[in-house]
């Protein structure tokens, strides 16, 4: 027991584990075994409550737009999950536009933007007339402002497609989302999932109308 | 060398590295591992670590619930108060949170039960006479404090028990002659309990009272660390150490004392689980039904009684009606003239002449409404003086005589004689027993001085037994 | 110590004497309650038919009806009428000063109805079980319609089509003060409802059964967890009863 007087200039700890014999050390291990379990326990209710509540997951729930009354080149916003979603209804000639600057952006092809597999191609879209997007900037977090008529119109300059500036830091996007080249934004403006139920009525956070 | 070996080497270094900068080893050491306590405590000295196991409680479930709970009074678009529904916000919404919620109510409860016991027990051994008398007046400053925080932390759900209570008890400072009326309007921030007044009481539940609160926790230990643990025989275990400077009676608080204290604070969250998750609402007790209600400031509930903890001292301030003032005047008169009479010193006795006078013209002079509520303070506050009203020779209850134990019996008696009674609604029966039990009540610490000379106690042993 | 538990006997005995003349009380009927979802349905669908056009249930979200066994597309399709989302609160479309106005006080929110009525008589569910069963016509109230236990009611009679119409029988006695007090004797229906008397008292029963739930949506979980809790705890306690004894062997 030589050891023992070591031990207890250390602290308890060392007086717990050291110095017992072989039968308490196994009541102290399940002890604190079984006493973990409780804590964990314990702490799920506080670690859940920090979890969205169910008024944030109903304010989070997916949102129906009655698309009738946009008309061709206007934009409306919904809110769903407290974010600003768009939506564009473009005109061909947008639409057109879409290809003339491919070289000048980042990712044309959206490959490493966040969207839904259905929503392909340079228009982003389901039916390519009308864009849906979550409209922040994949920088910070910022709205970008419309900037949607082309040329230096809206204080941009002449070759400006058409398309969105973020008023923080100075993204540049167009009027698919697509961030152009050396802009603060990395990625593309992310497309939420949405589906349409009839031709003109859309659900924004819905892969497809649950059951 | 081994892992471990280099492993505990390494500790030891960065241990004492503490060391040099921060007191952690002594400090351990000095609490823990070489604080010597008694080895007859029993089984009511588990409640002192369970009250600061429900004082850690409360604190954790209170930050949590103050990040869902909104200290609002007006009404949302349903037409409910938003402090109201925030508190069905998190039994419902909030993921987790009737749990969080329903340990903190319960926990409001269980604090009291387990202060009770925790005070009864000092009662009983005379653990606050010398040399504890500070832990014991720290420990009626904690008392006070946690009934002060009950009484803020009942408004916060905004229900009818919520309001009028605040409304009733808020009042009561408007008895105080001259200043009372202009006192509860600056209290309230209102003419009624109000959104102001919901506000300031929140801002004192959650942390003005419990940065105190913890304050005098911390001195209550430090004081009792100092002078060190009574125990049930009421001996000094310091009188009779080895050679090393060890009480013989003592033994190391940890490990033997945590692992006890452990094995009580399971057994009391059995307890508490059973009431959290089966009668959250304690019978009506712990979660009042009438306060499922709203806060309604033009309709009074037809019976509103303050929550269980609070009654005994309701009782005593419902007891001082203008006939009770005689049997008080009475009181004091007797306690005025044995001092006189027995008092050794001169000063004394002509002080206590002057203090009796002036008391009893003072009854006759303001009326009983303030002196209901002079006394219900007053009951409370009259622990602070046990210390010093006790004049017995020994501590514990085991050495006292039988006239010191059935004084004791009928005090406990009155004392839960009062509780029940402030739980039900007056009635001229219960009124004049609360009366009695309230006359009682007081006479048990008024008399003290010589009743507890005159009890025929036992000798008291050298060593515990 | 002896005489110490003596008396405390002594006076814990006094103490029922006393409770035994506390105050007044009203009889309730004890209600029937069943938490079986189709119950719960049933009380569910007469709740949000008959009730919530005055009454809201604002701390209710109607989603949460999926813990008794329904379908979010069956919510959305029967049972809801105000409200757009499912996850949405069950509210009135009534303005909370407008309902005030027209009928002297709003109608209370139920969300925790059934937790708010329990007294010392019975609980939430037997003070509502037997309020919706006794209304009874007095046409002395500007509803035309009085109730049993809650003389002077605001609320009209909102299921006496399914009950039908009862009327109210009084007897004067003595009130062991000198004064007269009116005692009910009975209750007579004057003119049959669409439903037999066991019908609307399970009809009823169900409606109550709904509220009890709706006050508490977590209690069924509540209970659950709290066996595990126990379960676990009592094992910690025989645990760190061992640990105990296993230390206190060096100081005996």
């Amino acid at each position: 027991m030589s050891d023992n007087k070591q031990d207890a200039s250390v602290g308890g700890a060392a007086f717990c584990a050291c110095s017992l014999d072989p039968s308490r050390r196994a009541l102290m291990a399940a002890t604190a075994g079984v006493g973990a379990v409780a804590a964990a326990g314990v702490a799920v209710p506080f670690a859940a409550s920090f979890m969205p509540s169910e008024r944030a997951k109903a304010a989070g729930a997916p949102v129906e737009v009655d698309l009738s009354r946009l008309q061709p080149g206007e934009k409306m916003t919904v809110e769903w999950q407290g974010k600003p979603v768009w939506i564009l209804r473009r005109t061909p000639e947008m639409l057109a536009s879409l290809q003339s600057h491919a070289a000048g952006l980042v990712d044309p092809e959206s490959k490493a933007a966040e969207q839904p597999a259905y929503v392909k191609g340079e228009a982003r879209a389901i039916k390519p007339e009308y864009f849906v997007c979550v409209g922040i900037c994949t920088h910070l977090g910022c709205s970008p402002s419309d900037k949607l008529k082309p040329g230096a119109e809206g204080g941009m300059d002449e070759s400006w497609p058409g398309g969105f500036l973020c008023p923080c830091h100075g993204s540049r996007f167009d009027l698919a989302g697509r961030v152009f080249k050396s802009m603060p934004a990395p990625t593309n403006l992310v497309i939420p999932p949405h589906t349409y139920l009839s031709d003109t009525r859309l659900v924004i956070g819905e892969d497809t109308k649950g059951a | 060398m081994s892992t471990s070996k280099l492993l505990a080497e390494k500790g030891q270094q960065l241990l004492g590295w503490v060391d040099e900068r921060f007191p952690l080893t002594s400090t351990y050491k000095a609490h823990m591992a070489e604080y010597y306590a008694p080895k007859n405590f029993n089984f009511w000295y588990f409640f002192g670590s369970l009250a600061l196991l429900v004082l850690v409680m409360q604190i954790v479930t209170g930050i949590f619930l103050v990040m869902h709970y909104k200290p609002d009074a007006s009404l949302n678009a349903a037409g409910v108060p938003v402090a109201f529904a925030s508190v069905e916000y998190i039994m419902r919404d909030v993921p987790g949170g009737w749990i969080i919620r329903y340990m903190h109510s319960t926990g409001a409860s269980a604090f009291f039960i387990v202060v009770y016991l925790h005070m009864f027990r000092g009662l009983i051994y005379g653990s606050y006479r010398k040399p504890r008398e500070l832990i014991w007046l720290f420990g009626v400053g904690i008392f006070l404090c946690l009934m002060a925080e009950a009484f803020f932390g009942y408004l916060l759900p905004w229900g009818q028990m919520s309001f009028w209570g605040a409304q009733v008890i808020v009042n009561l400072f408007a008895a105080i002659p001259l200043i009372g009326p202009d006192l509860s309007v600056f209290i309230r921030g209102d003419f009624v309990v109000s959104d102001a007044t919901l506000n300031r009481f929140f801002a004192f539940h959650v942390i003005a009272i419990p940065l105190v609160l913890l304050g005098l926790v911390a001195a209550h230990l430090i004081a009792l660390h100092e002078v060190g643990s009574n125990n049930p025989d009421g001996v000094e275990i310091k009188k009779h150490k080895d050679a090393n400077g060890i009480p013989l009676d003592g033994i190391p608080f940890h490990p033997y004392y945590s692992v006890k204290d452990i094995f009580g604070a399971v057994v009391f969250l059995i307890v508490f689980s059973i009431i959290v998750f089966f009668a959250p609402e304690g019978g009506g007790y712990f979660l009042e039904f009438n306060n499922f209600f709203p806060a309604d400031p033009l309709k009074t509930p037809p019976h509103i009684a303050p929550v269980w903890y609070f009654t005994p001292f309701y009782s005593i301030l419902r007891a001082t009606t203008s006939d009770f003032m005689w049997a008080l005047g009475a009181l004091v008169a007797l306690t005025g003239g044995l001092t006189v009479l027995t008092a050794k010193c001169r000063h004394v006795k002509l002080a206590a002449a002057a203090v009796t006078v002036v008391a009893l013209l003072a009854f006759v002079l303001i009326e009983a409404k303030v002196w209901g509520v002079v006394l219900m303070g007053g009951s409370v506050l009259i622990f602070g003086l046990l210390p010093w009203l006790d004049q017995s020779p020994v501590k514990s209850i085991r050495y006292r005589g039988g006239l010191y134990k059935s004084i004791l019996a009928v005090w406990v008696v009155c004392f839960i004689v009062l509780g029940y009674l402030g739980v039900q609604p007056p009635s001229p029966i219960g009124n004049l027993v609360s009366q009695i039990c309230s006359w009682l009540y007081l006479a048990f610490f008024a008399f003290m001085p010589w009743y507890t000379r005159l009890d025929k106690t036992k000798p008291e042993p050298e060593r515990v037994s | 110590m002896r005489l110490f538990t003596k008396s405390l006997a002594v006076a814990l005995f006094g103490l029922a004497a006393l409770g035994a003349q506390a105050a007044e009380s009203v009889a309730l009927d004890k209600a029937p309650l069943r938490f079986d979802n189709a119950s719960l349905q049933s009380g569910a669908k007469t709740f949000i038919n008959y009730c919530l056009s005055c009454h809201g249930a604002s701390a209710m979200r109607y989603n949460r009806l999926t813990q008794i066994g329904l379908t979010e597309q069956q919510i959305r399709d029967n049972l809801m009428f105000t409200a757009d989302k499912v996850g949405e609160q069950m509210t009135v479309a009534m303005r909370h000063d407008d309902a005030k106005r027209w009928f002297g006080a709003a109608p209370p929110d139920l969300s925790v109805i059934a937790r708010a009525r329990a007294s010392g008589d019975g609980s939430g569910a037997d003070w509502l079980y037997t309020y919706m069963r006794q209304f009874y016509r007095d046409d002395s109230r500007p509803s035309g319609w009085n109730n049993v236990i809650f003389p002077g009611v605001g609320m009209p009679h909102v299921l006496w089509q399914l009950q039908g119409m009862q009327v109210a029988h009084f007897v004067e006695k003595d009130d062991g003060h000198g004064g007269k007090v009116q005692h009910l004797e009975r209750l007579e229906v004057v003119e049959p409802g669409l439903m037999t008397k066991q019908e609307y008292d399970d009809e009823v029963a169900n409606l109550v059964s709904f509220l009890t739930w709706m006050g508490e949506p977590a209690r069924e979980t509540r209970h659950l967890i709290g066996w595990v809790v126990i379960a676990v705890l009592s094992v910690l306690a025989v645990l760190t009863w061992m640990l105990k004894r296993a230390f206190w062997k060096d100081v005996h």
